[in-house]
């Protein structure tokens, strides 16, 4: 099935995720497109917001795919990420199988004799059926493919990338235990990342390194229309237009797409037709997550609403 | 094509993008799917695969609008008066067996530069360069004095040898048609070396860059120029991402290899003690706090600057810095060091003590008065300066105690060790109590005794 929805063109890639309510830049569609014809991880860093993770879901909707994700954090190993031992159920097969355990070796002359039945019998604890798969394990045995999705790789250990590096090149984990374990379909892999911290060349090295930025005025005024559909034209321009204004602002924290999405359904909510000042700061919280951003925008509200309102006449 | 692709990934090389072998090939494989019919999506597809970082794609896109604005050696013309041209690209390098081709073929007495030029047929010239650009080797171009010969080179590669015997004869043949192809050669000339200082752009920078930086790195700080201080300060801050780098991460492993019974235990009691999850014994390891002493009487101040500069740019890797800066007496710079650009930082310090002449003695008497206490156990101390003191009483006693209460002491000293302990330096009697003293004189020695102090903590 993955082959078949795999995107014949970078326009069917734009449409296909449009379908789903994301409307991606070219470069996004690009890297797509590419990430599935030569069969490479995506790397997606960005500000906060506007719509790396997003991007997974939308592909996972798109190819009919189930998404599985990785939220990293610091501390995360492979016990968690990768594989664990069942050591409750091989403990409690143990316990069951004591007596059995007596029959099989005392059928045993000598000690080494009953050393080499041990040998057959350890390596059925350390089979599959003891294995806890974890999500990166999980997505490389889905018969159909998936989306993995690892999470904010950078708040993650750098150890951690390491373990990674295995996945992302060949598409296999090794287990010691039981040898490599290969994907049935290769999974996409899209890893997000705020920059928080500088990841090592060898997992850059064997990504497609996309750059998400704020988006385009257009672009961002389409992705409100798709997202929030009650909202009226004029009403959009003004609010992106007047988003746009506030980015130029040096703040701590600058709205991105999540916040204009969020702030267009509070203005439907508010059923507001136009941007005024007065509905401006009655929700500039929405928009700006810190009070001294919001201080810093508050003096602002009237020329951007007008210079919105410009831009909204010629544009 | 593949070989443009080849001279990209050169030109992208020199503009600072690192491009390994596994990467160039997968850029190849990704172009392979998007073709070259739009240059949007090559770019961005080139973008995608090559660059690492946000700084390198600007980097790249700049590199790809300069590269592509070149017209592509091999392309077809549109003009059909210009058969002999792309015949002449078809041939070369040897471009000049195409022209003496070319007039096989039409019984001309000019050769087909000659016509191509009298014809002011801009894409075939545009094109002749560019392929003879290619059969000269301009992606060879490393330093801005080899632009002669390769202008030269082109020319050659152009076949200007033919021309001139053209000239020649038209000369005494056809005066006012000599005069257009001369006017047409210069015009050529320019064209040509136009095309030299792109390539010298596009393809010396990385080269240029290294030896201009190897350069620096080994000059001495405190006697640079002015313009080249804006330079030194990119390389420092260069220097300090490296060492961030480089101690940031292994910080956080832990050491494995003791036991920690207790928390053994502890973990496992789920399975009646049976230790099937191990835990061990950390290693606890402090961040690097540092007090760092600059010296910022004269000739010391410039290698201060540059100091606190790396010093305070190391925020990820050292968690504490105070910086305190002294000539005649001590105040505490770190909030001026973090709350100003360098410039003006370095500017307001020196107006608050700087130029005078240095006492060390009275400075570490100061230090000792209110800032003792800023020292723990877990501290290096950084004193940065000549001991100079101008025959004024040295107070080593005290640099003692600093010794004493704090993990590490380091002495820097701009000046080679030949000249401690002449005239007024009180280096041999500091250097008793300090547990390292090193010559600073440069970025690369500077870069090595901040890592070795940064490293005692890994």
């Amino acid at each position: 099935m993955a082959d078949q929805k795999a995107s014949t063109s970078i326009e069917a890639v734009e449409s296909g995720l449009a379908a789903q309510g994301y409307i991606a830049s070219r470069q996004i569609a690009t890297a797509v497109y590419l990430s599935q014809h030569i069969e490479k991880p995506i790397l997606v860093e960005g500000p906060a917001g506007v719509g790396k993770t997003e991007l997974a879901k939308a592909i996972a909707a798109w190819r009919g795919m189930k998404m599985i994700r990785l939220q990293c954090y610091e501390g995360l190993d492979e016990a968690k990420a990768l594989y664990e031992w069942k050591y409750a159920k091989q403990l409690l097969y143990t316990q069951i199988l004591k007596d059995k355990l007596g029959e099989v070796l005392g059928g045993a002359q000598t000690l080494h004799a009953a050393l080499d039945q041990l040998h057959d019998f350890g390596d059925v604890f350390f089979s599959k059926e003891f294995v806890e798969p974890r999500p990166l394990l999980q997505a490389l045995e889905q018969p159909g493919g998936c989306v993995l999705l690892i999470d904010e790789i950078d708040k993650s250990d750098a150890e951690f990338e390491s373990l990674l590096l295995e996945i992302l090149s060949d598409f296999q984990v090794t287990i010691p235990e039981l040898g490599t374990v290969s994907a049935i379909t290769p999974p996409t892999v899209i890893l997000t990342s705020n920059s928080e911290r500088d990841l090592g060349d060898a997992l850059k090295r064997r990504c497609l390194h996309l750059h998400i930025g704020f988006p385009e005025q257009r672009l961002e005024e389409r992705i409100v229309e798709s997202r929030v559909p009650g909202i009226s034209q004029t009403l959009r321009r003004q609010m992106v237009g007047f988003i746009h204004e506030t980015r130029s602002l040096d703040l701590k924290k600058l709205p991105s797409v999540s916040e204009t999405i969020d702030w267009a359904r509070v203005l439907v909510l508010l059923q507001a037709t136009e941007l005024d000042t007065e509905i401006v700061k009655d929700t500039l919280n929405v928009l700006l997550k810190y009070e001294s951003d919001i201080e810093a925008a508050a003096p602002q509200v009237t020329t951007f609403i007008a210079k919105a309102a410009r831009s909204n006449v010629f544009g | 094509m593949r070989e443009n692709l080849h001279r990209f990934f050169r030109a992208a090389r020199g503009a600072g993008v690192h491009v390994s072998p596994a990467e160039s090939i997968d850029a190849m494989r990704a172009v392979k799917q998007v073709g070259f019919s739009d240059r949007a999506i090559l770019r961005d597809a080139l973008l995608l695969t090559l660059a690492k970082s946000q700084d390198e794609k600007l980097a790249l896109g700049d590199c790809f609008d300069l590269f592509f604005s070149q017209p592509e050696p091999r392309q077809d013309q549109p003009e059909a008066s210009s058969d002999d041209a792309s015949q002449d690209l078809d041939q070369s390098p040897s471009s000049d067996a195409a022209s003496e081709a070319g007039e096989g073929q039409r019984p001309q007495e000019l050769g087909a530069l000659a016509q191509m030029l009298l014809s002011q047929d801009r894409n075939a010239i545009a094109a002749a360069i560019a392929s003879a650009s290619g059969a000269a080797s301009l992606s060879d171009i490393r330093y801005s004095t080899q632009r002669g010969i390769f202008s030269s080179r082109i020319l050659d590669a152009m076949g200007l040898q033919r021309l001139r015997d053209d000239l020649d004869q038209l000369t005494s043949t056809n005066p006012s048609l000599a005069e257009r192809l001369r006017a047409a050669l210069d015009a050529l000339r320019e064209a040509v070396r136009d095309t030299v200082s792109q390539g010298l752009a596009l393809y010396a920078r990385e080269e240029a860059e290294s030896l201009r930086n190897e350069i620096l790195r080994n000059a001495p700080l405190a006697r640079i120029e002015r313009r080249q201080v804006a330079e030194m300060r990119a390389l420092i801050r260069q220097i300090a991402r490296r060492l961030r780098e480089r101690s940031s991460k292994p910080r956080k492993r832990q050491r494995r290899g003791h036991l920690d019974v207790r928390r053994t235990l502890r973990r496992n009691a789920a399975w009646g003690g049976v230790p099937f999850l191990t835990a061990w014994k950390r290693k606890h390891r402090d961040r690097p706090k540092i007090v760092a002493l600059c010296d910022v009487s004269g000739s010391v101040a410039q290698v201060s600057d540059f100091f606190l500069l790396l010093i305070h740019s190391l925020h990820e890797v050292v968690d504490d810095v105070r910086s305190f800066a002294f000539s005649s007496h001590l105040i505490e710079v770190s909030e001026i060091l973090e709350n100003n650009s360098p410039e003006e930082a370095m500017a307001e310090i020196m107006s608050k003590v700087g130029f005078g002449s240095s006492d060390y003695g009275s400075s570490l008497v100061d230090f000792e008065k209110d800032f003792m206490s800023t020292l723990t156990p877990q501290t290096t101390v950084i004193v940065l300066g000549d001991a100079r003191s101008n025959n004024l009483d040295p107070r080593a006693d005290i640099l003692r105690r600093i010794s004493e209460r704090s993990k590490r002491l380091v002495w820097l000293n701009p000046e080679g060790r030949l000249a401690w302990g002449f005239g007024d330096s009180e280096m041999p009697r500091y250097a008793t109590f300090c547990s390292v003293v090193r010559q600073c004189a440069t970025a690369q020695q500077l870069e090595r005794a901040v890592s070795d102090i940064v490293a005692t903590y890994q």
